[in-house]
């Protein structure tokens, strides 16, 4: 298990490989598909937010706010990633995000943003909302609540080991062409057999 | 009626917090399954240790609480319409109390209410039969497994399958090789052989209903059900799509008939989070009787 803690360095970044078990802890932002449409369309980030070294996380988390009047989330499972691929690779380079969180995986140009600025696609285990969201040690902040609605807005997160899988690295690999490859020929050497 | 609305929230708490024993019995074999220090096995601990959770703080195992789908078995008479007043106003209060996210989406103008209800949610099918017993199944149906799931139309050349079981094998694999993790593998497969586009995809559902270890009364589908599983889980998807052991934890078929010209296999996919519980209840009083998995 390797502990990485944000901020983190271009160098940390690189020396992570697909399959690593990562134990993440400091600050990550969420952000889904409002946010990312918003950034590419140009939108600027809230003066007090800033992704440099920093992990954007696909999540729509439950938040409640306390009988001491703080936000608390009670459910923070990790959302389909896909959605954000036409956006992803820009917001990595202009933004210099080091982490992104989510589930499912993320396509070429993701991965041609992680290898050229150094950056990783970390997974995080889909339907485990308790378990993350105990992983969540604080609200910090919320930004654009009212603009995209408390699913989709940017929460700031304190986290403390939170569990996730490097599954596309800054060299190029992802977990999930390997996968996917190795499964269909696995599949088509079963179904040329099964015919006869 | 007030009791069977508490019935129906109850039913709603359960089904959200708590993992139906069968799954989590093939959650835990599975896990045996997985080689030792492997991120597959690391993925099932957490789901395992999510299922333990979630039961505990009787909070949703998923955030995502799905597509909220009612089995209704009951006796000739019982007014279905007030029971689906009763069934929305508990799904509403279930809301209120976090037993399920605010979830439903108006489609036209992407409006949230934050109720969970409008036109078509929650679901509710009815099932009259000839016994005094009142059945109500709950499925609560994710969206990211919702997407992956697939139908296809025999023949289907690219595959090379044919109007026969070894086609309907073919493509049934195909949809899991398509899926991979994204679904939240390890997966169940609910599959309708037959049927029109829209009942095969609704017969596919209730498939689900099923316990994953009852054995199918016909004795091919029980055959197929059990190679895909196998066949499957050869391909190394595994949890997560993490590649590994695991990634069908069941598989379900049923067939319809069709007409001649059509022939389709329709396959719906349900996440590890599967969500289905249900009970007896007493249709005078509304009580639960007793719990149905
Ligand atoms: S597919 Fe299932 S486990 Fe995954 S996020 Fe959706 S509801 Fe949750």
């Amino acid at each position: 298990m390797i502990q990485l803690t944000t901020p983190i360095t271009e160098a940390a970044a690189r020396q992570l490989r697909v399959g690593d078990e990562v134990f993440l802890s400091g600050i990550v932002f969420t952000g889904r598909d409002a946010v990312h449409k918003y950034l590419h369309d140009g939108g600027a980030l809230p003066p007090e937010v800033s992704f440099q070294g920093g992990a954007i996380y696909h999540c729509g988390p439950v938040v409640i706010k306390d009988a001491s009047g703080e936000w608390k989330v009670v459910a923070a499972g990790p959302t389909t990633s896909t959605r954000e691929e036409p956006y992803q690779w820009q917001i990595i380079r202009d933004h210099g995000v080091r982490g992104v969180i989510g589930k499912g995986g993320m396509g070429p140009r993701t991965q041609k943003a992680c290898q050229e600025y150094g950056c990783v696609y970390l997974h995080a285990v889909g339907g485990a909302a308790q378990v993350l969201a105990e992983c969540v040690k604080k609200v910090r902040n919320v930004y654009f609540l009212e603009k995209f609605g408390s699913p989709e807005a940017i929460w700031e997160l304190e986290v403390e080991n939170f569990p996730v899988v490097v599954t596309i690295d800054a060299h190029g690999r992802s977990l999930h062409e390997e996968v996917f490859n190795a499964s269909s020929q696995a599949l088509a050497a079963r179904v040329s057999a099964g015919a006869h | 009626m007030h009791s069977l609305l508490d019935s129906l929230i109850e039913i709603i708490r359960r089904t959200s917090a708590e993992i139906p024993d069968d799954v989590h019995r093939a959650i835990l074999g599975s896990l045996e399954n997985e080689k030792k220090g492997t991120i597959a096995e690391s993925a099932l601990k957490i789901i395992d240790r999510n299922i333990d959770l979630a039961k505990r703080k009787s909070q949703p195992l998923c955030q995502d609480t799905g597509s909220v789908l009612f089995y209704i078995d009951c006796p000739v008479g019982l007014d279905q319409v007030a029971f689906e007043e009763t069934a929305r106003e508990a799904v509403k209060q279930a809301t209120k109390k976090g037993y399920l996210r605010q979830n439903s989406v108006d489609s036209l103008t992407g409006k949230n209410d934050g109720t969970n209800c409008g036109p078509g949610a929650p679901n509710l099918h009815f099932h009259q039969h000839h016994s005094a017993d009142l059945n109500v199944r709950l499925m609560l149906k994710g969206g990211g497994c919702e997407n992956v799931g697939a139908q296809y139309s025999l023949p289907e050349e690219a595959l090379g399958a044919n109007r026969d079981l070894a086609g309907c094998r073919r493509v049934i694999l195909d949809a899991v090789l398509q899926a991979q993790g994204k679904g939240c593998g390890p997966g169940i497969l609910g599959v309708c052989i037959g049927g029109d586009r829209a009942s095969g995809y609704a017969f596919s559902k209730t498939q689900f209903l099923r316990r994953l270890d009852d054995i199918n009364p016909v004795a091919e589908l029980a055959a197929l059900e059990q190679e895909i599983i196998k066949t499957a889980n050869d391909l190394g998807i595994g949890p997560m799509g993490f590649g590994g052991n695991t990634t069908l934890l069941g598989c379900k078929i049923g067939a319809a008939n069709r007409v001649p010209a059509s022939y389709f296999v329709s396959v719906s996919y349900m996440c590890w989070a599967f969500r289905r519980q249900g009970a007896k209840i007493d249709p005078q009083s509304g009580a639960v009787t007793s719990w149905l998995y």
